[in-house]
């Protein structure tokens, strides 16, 4: 008995083992870059035969774009449930999960019927723990008795991202606007603000739907999701769909001249009126002052 | 508001949408069969209303549907891949094979991020996965992926799997004559027997809040000083 985990560089990792530690020891490691060029259906296949090798009653990964997919990979050619974004296991049989649906907006219980359990864990919901240490599986029998069906789905090239400015992931301060600006010329003075704090342009999905603004700068559940100092929500009413995106803010400014919108309520700061009014005199009064 | 058994979201009182990124597949679709020729068509599990959406889709330009209907109760990642599976493979068997065919990355409710991997490994097809664009080029596709730093690309042959993400394209809004349209267009229903699911929901439950609590920094534009006040404090000006 023993369990498996698929490792990426990054927090995320870090926060899954303390999950995957529940289910016991020894913990074994294979590594997201075990196939380079990244080819997933190649790395599903070396967690395939290294958790029938191990016996493994369990494979872990973080919950990023590359474990769910490895891992839905891994659970379709195993013929295995797969639990995707969990919080929380109780890892006797049988295994009971805790996961994100929704976006992280609902929580749902449920019992994973399996001899296997497949989970990802939701990033930044666990804290990291100290304890053992997976030991990393020697991958190399496994990648050179590769089938070529595995490596026809494989990174042949790379595009650097198209925007200059700052990006959403890793801005400090984000200022966004919603439907509220008005248009796609009512940004100028958002961008005249996020310029002054150095800060990223985000928007809600009503303005990418209405064209004002590229989807690169959608904040929320199908856009991105952030973690800033200091999110200033402009104009932004604060559906469940936006909210789902700003879970890691640190602190929210909300500007709406409806002081019952959601995002309103659920801020940490709140001016309420005409943006129109309130954001052009913000960027005045940073200049005074400097 | 979750139902009495905390097993569903009570939507008596809401409307549906198709969600962001299968609304992308669907003008994804649609605009490779103005290109290319040929027809398209949408399929869902769902229950009876779910007819809605897919006259919405036949609205914007898709042909026909596939309807596989259900009572309304939970169908798990496995379970439904498995049904959508058959659906396919008899559509093809009469009509010949789909060139692609497109999901959404993952469901806006329960996020299983599988469906559509599970599809394109029962057909044995490749599948690329939450791409923000595709090109078509000759019996191979061209696909985008975002990642960290920019987007990874993957050159895959047809026919093949694609799972898209919202912001691949910007979907058309119905025309009135499209959605007339729509009305006539062939919806195909079937009742598919549910199996045991193997990822059992037991409860739902809304999270805690984060205890935010909203401090005013008043009304207007006299607010400004109080905000670059807090701004300051935050340590970002």
């Amino acid at each position: 008995m023993s369990v498996l985990v698929l490792m990426e560089p990054g927090d995320a990792s870090r926060q899954m083992l303390t999950l995957a530690r529940k289910f016991g020891e020894p913990l074994h490691a294979v590594h997201m870059n075990a196939v380079e060029p990244f080819a997933p259906d190649a790395v599903a296949a070396i967690l395939q035969r290294a958790a029938d090798e191990l016996q493994a009653s369990a494979v872990l990964a973080a919950g990023t774009e590359r474990g769910n997919e490895v891992m839905a990979r891994l659970a379709a050619r195993s013929g295995l449930p797969f639990a995707a974004n969990c919080v929380a296991v109780t890892p006797v049989q049988p295994v009971t999960v805790t996961r994100l649906r929704w976006g992280g907006s609902l929580l749902e219980d449920a019992i994973l019927h399996t001899r296997r359990s497949l989970i990802t864990v939701a990033p930044h919901t666990v804290p990291v723990e100290a304890g053992p240490e997976p030991t990393d599986v020697d991958v190399k029998r496994f990648t050179s008795g590769l089938d070529e069906r595995d490596l026809l789905v494989r990174v042949s090239g790379h595009v650097a991202p198209s925007n200059g400015g700052v990006s959403l992931t890793t801005a400090k301060v984000i200022v966004s606007g919603g439907r509220g600006v008005g248009s796609k010329e009512g940004f100028a003075i958002i961008e005249e603000l996020a310029g002054l704090l150095g800060a990223a342009v985000g928007c809600s999905r009503a303005v990418t739907s209405a064209g004002w603004r590229p989807h690169s700068d959608q904040v929320g559940q199908t856009g991105t999701k952030v973690a800033p100092e200091v999110y200033i929500a402009c104009g932004i009413s604060g559906a469940t769909q936006h909210m789902a995106g700003l879970k890691g803010a640190k602190r929210i400014l909300a500007i709406n001249s409806d002081p019952q919108a959601p995002l309103m309520l659920n801020a940490d700061y709140t001016v309420s009126g005409d943006l129109k009014e309130i954001v052009p005199a913000i960027s005045a009064e940073i200049r005074k002052q400097r | 508001m979750l139902t009495e058994d905390a097993r569903a979201i009570d939507t008596r009182h809401l409307g549906f949408t198709m969600s962001p990124h299968e609304e992308c597949g669907v003008e994804e679709a649609v605009r490779l069969i103005e290109a290319n020729k040929g027809d398209s068509v949408v399929i869902t599990l769902g229950p009876t209303e779910a007819v809605e959406q897919l006259r919405d889709a036949m609205a914007l330009g898709i042909d026909r549907a596939i309807h596989l209907q259900t009572d309304g109760q939970e169908w798990d990642g496995e379970a439904t891949a498995s049904a959508l599976l058959d659906a396919i493979r008899s559509d093809e068997a009469a009509n010949g094979p789909f060139d692609i065919i497109f999901f959404g990355n993952e469901s806006a409710d329960s996020g299983g991020f599988q469906v559509g991997i599970r599809v394109a490994q029962a057909l044995g097809r490749p599948c690329v996965t939450g791409l923000k664009k595709v090109t078509l080029d000759g019996s191979s596709v061209r696909c985008e992926q975002e990642v960290e730093g920019g987007r990874d690309v993957y050159v895959v042959p047809t026919p093949a799997v694609l799972t898209v993400k919202e912001g691949l394209n910007l979907p058309r809004y119905p025309s009135v004559p499209g959605k007339m349209r729509a009305r006539n267009k062939p919806v195909a229903v079937s009742t598919p027997p549910r199996p045991a699911p193997h990822l059992e929901l037991v409860s739902l439950a809304v999270p805690a809040g984060q205890g935010r609590r909203a401090e005013s920094l008043g009304s207007g534009a006299a607010a400004a000083p109080a905000v670059v006040e807090m701004l300051r404090k935050a340590g970002v000006l």
